[in-house]
């Protein structure tokens, strides 16, 4: 319990930043569909090796980060597509990794694998978590200027000599680096929320980057905070409480913000 | 503790064993020093070279090598599946020169400055242009290809205009809050530095873009559209940025709609439909024969537009 508890704290230090990046480059699809990329890889990975945490990680970084250039090699071909190619991605992604799960696995193993097990999380996957997550705030830290301007305006960073498609890449491997760290508590299905909610939540109440960062990391841990009491005492599956958490959390500042939002003029633009 | 409790061994020999192993792994330690730092440089290196190749604070400084800012092309062709953009384009945009794309829509002006820009690779030919090599080229793309939902306020927008000065990682040299201040001032946005891109009009947003032009002091400036739906007096005064360009020594391409301007502010004219038509003075450039001859080309069998930004 309380291994689980700093787990979801450290998702939620990394979470902050990357959910954050994610919204701003208006990518949540892509991160949703890197999620699912993760679940054949990590199939494969228990397929062969059980609930072996080298295999599950290794096998889901692979076919994440496979399925996360597939993708970009097909947005470069046909840019006007890009929604429905990534659709697309996603729903083979996930069937088949169920399938694969399917065949040799119980009903149990596919529960674990779509929704994760929070309480499973042992010291190894916790040290593999917080190295993850300390890698991730440490490139964010880094690299933030180029990973911004990548965002709203690439053809000036490749202009001004800053690299292009570099920090796509990084930044694209940190979102599948840390959907395969969320994997283990949160499962395919649920991994993106821990990663999006909190980030959306922030998003309502301020508009400057740190704070919605900082605040996101916040009702990370306020999340997986609540969470993990509500399933412990009303013995329900962990994972999907705290990403209902933070849908509560989410829904909460949807209507608060909106209401009590100082700047009445809106920048969201989504 | 073990030591420290016993009272038989001499405090003396502890600081010589000390001492000894310090002599002993002096030049083991420095040499480890001196790998390490050497590792330490070339991660540098390598990290400058992958991730913040536009930092170069020597160019601001050094002597202007504007004469170098022409763009040179030679059978350049841009495709995008099956359909050309367009093709079989030769010529020099001259050093210090003021030209107009022109054409109708979907004639490839602006895949031709993506592509001189060195964003989109061409299908067939080359790009000669050594202010591309030394990210002293600036690319301005239509509005609506920027994200201006971006959480990002106009004086940040205008500072990353010096990106050579910090790239990607340094902290903003000293003199960059001025030099911010100094174009904001010149393009009249002082009073909203302070505001979220967001907020600004169209207008000013264009006015924020070129802010940003002026304290990236490229000497190829490449502009798409940059005129379209403002009004007639952010027009003029935009207008008047492009000319003091190119008094400057700096080569300016701009792709235009309106055939007017263009002949009133624009020494040189590429009249671009799908494949050139004429390039050259303006005024010969835009002859009725060749605004005709344009217009039909635009109107063969495979009258569809190309696929993207065409």
């Amino acid at each position: 319990m309380r291994i689980a508890l700093v787990a979801c704290f450290a998702l939620a230090l990394a979470n902050g930043p990357i959910g954050t990046l994610l919204l701003m480059r208006r990518e949540s699809l892509s991160g949703n569909v890197l999620s699912h990329a993760v679940m054949p890889g990590a199939a494969l990975g228990f397929l062969y090796a059980g609930y072996s945490l080298a295999a599950l990680t290794l096998g889901g970084l692979l076919t994440g980060l496979a399925v996360a250039g597939l993708a970009a090699l097909t947005a470069r071909s046909r840019p006007q597509r890009q929604d429905s190619s990534l659709i697309a991605f996603y729903l083979v992604s996930l069937s088949f990794g169920v399938l694969i799960v399917a065949a040799r696995g119980s009903q149990a193993d596919l529960m674990h694998v779509l929704f994760g097990t929070v309480l499973a999380v042992d010291v190894k996957a916790l040290v593999l978590i917080a190295s993850i997550s300390s890698l991730t705030m440490l490139t964010v830290a880094t690299l933030y200027r180029p990973f911004a301007v990548e965002s709203f305006d690439p053809a000036f960073l490749r202009a001004v000599g800053g690299g292009g498609g570099v920090f796509r890449a990084i930044f694209i491997t940190l979102v599948a680096l840390n959907l395969v760290a969320s994997f283990q508590a949160f499962g395919t299905l649920l991994a993106i929320g821990p990663m999006l909610l909190p980030a959306a939540a922030a998003r309502c109440w301020t508009h400057r980057v740190w704070p919605t960062i900082a605040l996101a990391t916040v009702i990370g841990m306020a999340a997986a905070l609540a969470g993990l009491l509500i399933s412990y005492y009303a013995n329900l599956p962990s994972g999907p409480a705290i990403v209902l958490g933070a849908g509560v959390i989410y829904g909460t500042s949807l209507l608060a913000a909106g209401r009590m939002r100082l700047k009445p003029k809106s920048l969201e633009g989504q | 503790m073990a030591n420290s409790s016993d009272p038989v061994r001499p405090r003396r020999s502890a600081s010589d064993m000390v001492r000894l192993v310090r002599a002993a792994t002096a030049p083991l330690r420095q040499s480890l020093a001196v790998s390490l730092s050497a590792l330490g440089d070339s991660a540098q290196a390598a990290f400058a070279r992958h991730f913040d190749s536009g930092y170069d604070p020597s160019a601001s400084d050094g002597e202007s090598r504007r004469g170098e800012g022409g763009i040179a092309v030679r059978n350049l062709s841009v495709r995008y599946g099956e359909t050309y953009a367009f093709e079989g384009l030769t010529g020099e945009f001259a050093p210090a020169s003021l030209t107009a794309v022109i054409g109708p829509n979907g004639a490839g002006k602006s895949s031709l400055l993506k592509t001189l820009a060195g964003i989109v690779r061409p299908a067939t030919g080359e790009v000669i242009c050594a202010a591309l090599a030394r990210h002293r080229l600036a690319y301005l793309p239509q509005q609506d290809e920027l994200d201006r939902g971006f959480p990002i306020t106009v004086a940040e927008l205008v500072a990353l205009g010096d990106w050579r000065n910090f790239g990607s990682v340094r902290g903003p040299p000293r003199h960059l809050a001025a030099s911010v201040y100094e174009a904001l001032a010149t393009v009249g946005l002082l009073a909203v530095m302070d505001r979220q891109i967001a907020e600004l009009s169209v207008g000013q947003f264009q006015r924020a873009l070129f802010a940003r032009l002026l304290l990236q002091d490229a000497d190829v400036i490449l502009l798409d559209e940059p005129f379209a739906s403002l009004d007639e007096s952010t027009t003029e005064d935009l207008l008047r940025f492009l000319q003091r360009w190119q008094s400057e020594g700096r080569t300016v391409v701009t792709v235009l709609h309106d055939l007017d301007r263009v002949r009133r502010h624009f020494p040189s004219t590429l009249l671009l439909a799908r494949s050139p038509v004429a390039w050259g003075e303006t005024s010969l450039s835009l002859s009725a024969d060749n605004l005709a001859r344009a217009q039909k080309a635009m109107v063969l069998p495979e009258g569809h537009r190309a696929g993207r930004a065409a």
